[in-house]
C-alpha cells in the first residue's frame, strides 16, 4: 500500500523532508517549484520522476548539478510521459521476474511537463500513456505559454493574451483562440482520475495527489502555475495571482473520477470578478484600452458559463 | 506464472523477421516497446504471439508511434533492464530524435532495423536509406546478410552493448523482404544456450535502485557538451570493436558460426573487389567465384560492422587490391555514397592507394542481378588494365532511361 504523508499545516509542510532542492535556477516567484514540492511531499514512497523539456527541466538538471534527490529522467520535449511509462513497464517486468533490488518498496511514477509539452507537442504521447493504462501520474505545470523559450503561445494560452507569437497590436487583441479543455480530453480516456489543482489550495492539492497515488491506472493533473515572467507580475505576487485564478473561477478546482463523476472541490466564498484577475497581469494590459474592452465581458461571460457547466455536470452525477 | 521454454529444431525454417523475434525471446528481454511498420511488423507480431502463448516473461508495450517506442525503451533502459524494439524506414525516421538521445544517455538498447526505402515517393521495399539516416546517431550498427545473421547478431548486440565498458545502443540491420521475408534454414541455439550467452542483465545507474537516486538526461551547454560527445565518440571508436571481436569469438565457440568485423571472400590475391552490405554480399560472392573462372581475380568485402566503421580492418582487407567498387544502396543526396566516402577515407593514406569508384544501386527494392555484378567486375578489370578509372566516378546500377552518372 502507498504511504501517504500526514501534514496538518503549512509549517509542517515547509519543514518536511524535501526531494526537490531549493537549489535550482527557476525564476524568483515561479510557481513550478511550489507545485513540484507539493506533489513530492504528498507521499513518503520512492519516486521515479520525469520532466519534459521546459523551464522545470532546464532549471533543475544542469550538469554537473541536479536538484533532484529521487530517480529522475529527461529525454525530450514531447516524451516525458512515455519515459516514466517505460520505467513503470520495467518495474512491472522486474517485479514479475523477482529482480527488483528493493522489492518491498512501492514507487510512484510521475511525469512533470509544461502546457506546451502536454497540450501541444506531447499530446499524442500522453494520450497513448492514458489509453494503455500505465500506473503513472502526469502533472501539467500550466503557465499557459511557452515560457522556457520566451513567451510564445501554446494551445493552453487563453484568448486575449499578448504573447510573442500572438502579440497585441493596433489591429489585434493578441491570442484569438481559447484554451484547450485538456481535462475533459484526458477524462474522455476514462482514466481513474483527472483533476485541476492550484498551489495556493495546498490541502486540496495534496488530497488530490494522494488520491491519484492510491488509484490503479493513469492519472492526469492540471496545475495552474502563474508565470511571473510571461504573465508579467511582481515575483512576490505569485500566491496573490494564484488566489485570483481560483477565486475568479478562471481556474476552477474540480476532479473527474473514471471519466464520468465530476466533483467541484473548491467554491470561493467571495467570487472575484475576472476583470481583477486580468488587471493583475501585464499580458492582458491592452484589454483595458477602449478598443479591446469588449474582451473583458467576453472573459466574464465565458468563465460564468463554464462554472455553470461544471455545476450542472456535478449535479447530474454522470 | 512462470514462462515456458520453447523446443526448437537444430535447423528451423525462418525468415529474418521470425529469426529476430526468436532471438529477442531467447534473450529474455525485460521490456519491448514497439510500433509496427512494414517490413519489420512480423518481428513485433511474432513477439506478441510468443507473449500470448506464455513464452515471454517481460513486458510488451504496444505504443502509439515509433517515437514513443524508442521513448519508452529509453525510460525502461534507464530504469535498469534489457530493452529492445524493431522498426523500418519512416518509423526509423520518426525515431531519429530519440536515437540520438538514447546513445547520448549511454543506454544499451537493441533496435532491429529491417531496412526499407524512405519516402517520397513512398516505397515499402528494401534499401539502406534508413540505415544511412542513423549513421551519425552514435549507435553501434551491425549488418545481417541473411536470416541466420539476423538471428545470431541479436545475441552479439545484447552482449556488446550491455557491457559496462560500452553502454551504447546497437542496431541489427537486415534487408527488407530479401532477408526479412525470405525463409531459409536457420541453425538455432537452445533457449538455455541463447540466454546463457547474453547472461543476466547487469544494471548500472538504474532508476529503480531507490537507495541511489540518479539523474538521467541532463542539460549541458558549451561548458560540457563537447566533452560528453567527444568521450562518447572515443568509447565508440576504441572500445566497441574489441568487444565485438570477443563476442564473435565466444559465439563461434558456442555455435560454430564465425563472424568477422569485415567479411572477406576470395580476397587473398584479389585484383578487383566489390565492397557492399546486406543481401548483396551473397550475390557478389557468387559472381566473384564465376569471374575467377573467367580469369579475373575478383573478391568481395562485406561490411559487418557499419558503426564504428572498421577503418583498419578494411585497410587490411583491401590494401593489395588495384580497383574497388563501393555499392551504396541509398540515394546520397548531393555527394558520394557513404561507403565510397568511408573507403576513400580509409584507403587514401595507404601507399598502394587503390582506385575507387562508387555505385548507387537497388533503390526502393530494385533488384541487383548477377548480370549487373558481372558488368561491374568487368569494368573494374578494365580500370586495372588501363591503370585509371575509365568510367564516371559515380554511376547508378539498374536505373532505366539516361545513365545519370556524375563526377
Amino acid at each position: 500500500m502507498s504511504e501517504m504523508k500526514k501534514i496538518k499545516n503549512l509549517k509542517e509542510f515547509s519543514t518536511s523532508a524535501d526531494r526537490f532542492e531549493g537549489a535550482n535556477l527557476l525564476c524568483p516567484g515561479c510557481a513550478h517549484s511550489i507545485i513540484v514540492r507539493e506533489v513530492l511531499n504528498a507521499t513518503n514512497d520512492d519516486m521515479v520522476l520525469s520532466a519534459s523539456t521546459g523551464c522545470l527541466e532546464v532549471c533543475t538538471a544542469v550538469y554537473p548539478y541536479t536538484s533532484w534527490d529521487a530517480s529522475w529522467i529527461h529525454i525530450g520535449f514531447e516524451n516525458g510521459s512515455t519515459a516514466v511509462a517505460g520505467a513503470e513497464s520495467m518495474y512491472n517486468a522486474l517485479k514479475r521476474k523477482g529482480r527488483l533490488k528493493q522489492p518491498e518498496r512501492n514507487p510512484k511514477f510521475v511525469s512533470f511537463a509544461g502546457d506546451g509539452a502536454s497540450y501541444d507537442i506531447g499530446f499524442q504521447w500522453i494520450s497513448g500513456c492514458m489509453e494503455r493504462g500505465h500506473n503513472i501520474m502526469h502533472v501539467v505545470l500550466d503557465n499557459e505559454v511557452y515560457a522556457n523559450t520566451g513567451g510564445q503561445r501554446s494551445s493552453s494560452t487563453p484568448i486575449g493574451g499578448s504573447n510573442t507569437t500572438t502579440p497585441a497590436g493596433t489591429h489585434s487583441y493578441g491570442e484569438k483562440k481559447n484554451k484547450k479543455d485538456m481535462i475533459s480530453i484526458m477524462a474522455a480516456h476514462h482514466i481513474p482520475y483527472a483533476a485541476q489543482v492550484a498551489p495556493n489550495k495546498w490541502k486540496d492539492m495534496v488530497k488530490k495527489i494522494q488520491h491519484g497515488f492510491s488509484v490503479d491506472g493513469p492519472v492526469f493533473i492540471n496545475a495552474v502555475s502563474p508565470c511571473t515572467t510571461e504573465w508579467k507580475f511582481d515575483p512576490k505576487d505569485t500566491m496573490m495571482l494564484t488566489d485570483l485564478s481560483t477565486d475568479s473561477l478562471v481556474f476552477p478546482l474540480y476532479e473527474v473520477i473514471d471519466g464520468r463523476e465530476l466533483n467541484i472541490t473548491y467554491r470561493p466564498k467571495n467570487v472575484v470578478p475576472v476583470e481583477e484577475y486580468l488587471a493583475a497581469q501585464g499580458r492582458f494590459k491592452h484589454l483595458f484600452k477602449d478598443q479591446y474592452k469588449h474582451m473583458i465581458k467576453e472573459w466574464q461571460d465565458r468563465v460564468d458559463d463554464n462554472w455553470a457547466y461544471l455545476q450542472r455536470r456535478e449535479e447530474a452525477r454522470v | 506464472m512462470a514462462f515456458d521454454k520453447m523446443e526448437l529444431k537444430d535447423i528451423e525454417v525462418w525468415d529474418g523477421n521470425h529469426a529476430a523475434a526468436q532471438a529477442l525471446r531467447q534473450c529474455q528481454v525485460d521490456v519491448v516497446a514497439a510500433y509496427p511498420i512494414t517490413p519489420s511488423t512480423p518481428i513485433v507480431e511474432g513477439y506478441a504471439k510468443f507473449q500470448a502463448d506464455n513464452y515471454i516473461e517481460g513486458e510488451y508495450v504496444m505504443v502509439e508511434s515509433e517515437h514513443a517506442a524508442m521513448s519508452a525503451c529509453i525510460g525502461a533502459a534507464a530504469a535498469g533492464g534489457r530493452v529492445a524494439t524493431a522498426t523500418s524506414s519512416q518509423g526509423f525516421a520518426l525515431m531519429v530524435e530519440t536515437l540520438y538521445q538514447s546513445s547520448g544517455m549511454r543506454l544499451p538498447i537493441v533496435l532491429n532495423v529491417v531496412n526499407r526505402a524512405l519516402a517520397a515517393p513512398l516505397n515499402v521495399n528494401g534499401d539502406h536509406s534508413d540505415m544511412y539516416l542513423g549513421r551519425d546517431s552514435g549507435w553501434i550498427q551491425l549488418d545481417s546478410y541473411c536470416p541466420q545473421d539476423a538471428y545470431d547478431l541479436n545475441f552479439i548486440a545484447f552482449k556488446v552493448c550491455e557491457d559496462h565498458d560500452v553502454r551504447l545502443p546497437c542496431m541489427v540491420h537486415q534487408d527488407g523482404f530479401m532477408t526479412s521475408h525470405t525463409a531459409q534454414g536457420v541453425h538455432t541455439l537452445t533457449d538455455d544456450e541463447g540466454y546463457g550467452f547474453v547472461g543476466e542483465y547487469k544494471p548500472m545507474n538504474d532508476m529503480l535502485d531507490f537507495d541511489h537516486p540518479v539523474t538521467h538526461g541532463v542539460q549541458t551547454e558549451e561548458d560540457w557538451h563537447f566533452e560528453h560527445k567527444a568521450r562518447q565518440h572515443n568509447d565508440l571508436m576504441t572500445k566497441v570493436l574489441p568487444k565485438i571481436q570477443t563476442a564473435f569469438d565466444d559465439f563461434e565457440k558456442l555455435s560454430g558460426r564465425k563472424y568477422n568485423i569485415v567479411e572477406k571472400y576470395d580476397m587473398d590475391d584479389a585484383d578487383v573487389a566489390v565492397v557492399c552490405m546486406g543481401t548483396s554480399v551473397e550475390t557478389a560472392r557468387e559472381v566473384a567465384t564465376e569471374m575467377r573462372a573467367k580469369g579475373i581475380k575478383a573478391g568481395v568485402v562485406g561490411i559487418r560492422v557499419i558503426r564504428p566503421f572498421p577503418f583498419f580492418q578494411v585497410q587490411e582487407a583491401l590494401k593489395n587490391v588495384k580497383a574497388i567498387a563501393t555499392l551504396d544502396r541509398s540515394a546520397p543526396g548531393g555527394t558520394v555514397g557513404m561507403l565510397f566516402n568511408e573507403m576513400a577515407g580509409a584507403m587514401y593514406n595507404l601507399d598502394t592507394r587503390p582506385m575507387i569508384s562508387g555505385k548507387i544501386y537497388g533503390l526502393g527494392g530494385r533488384d541487383l542481378t548477377k548480370a549487373h555484378l558481372v558488368d561491374l567486375y568487368t569494368e573494374l578489370q578494365a580500370n586495372v588494365d588501363a591503370g585509371k578509372i575509365t568510367t564516371p566516378l559515380q554511376q547508378f546500377i539498374g536505373v532505366r532511361g539516361p545513365k545519370l552518372s556524375f563526377l
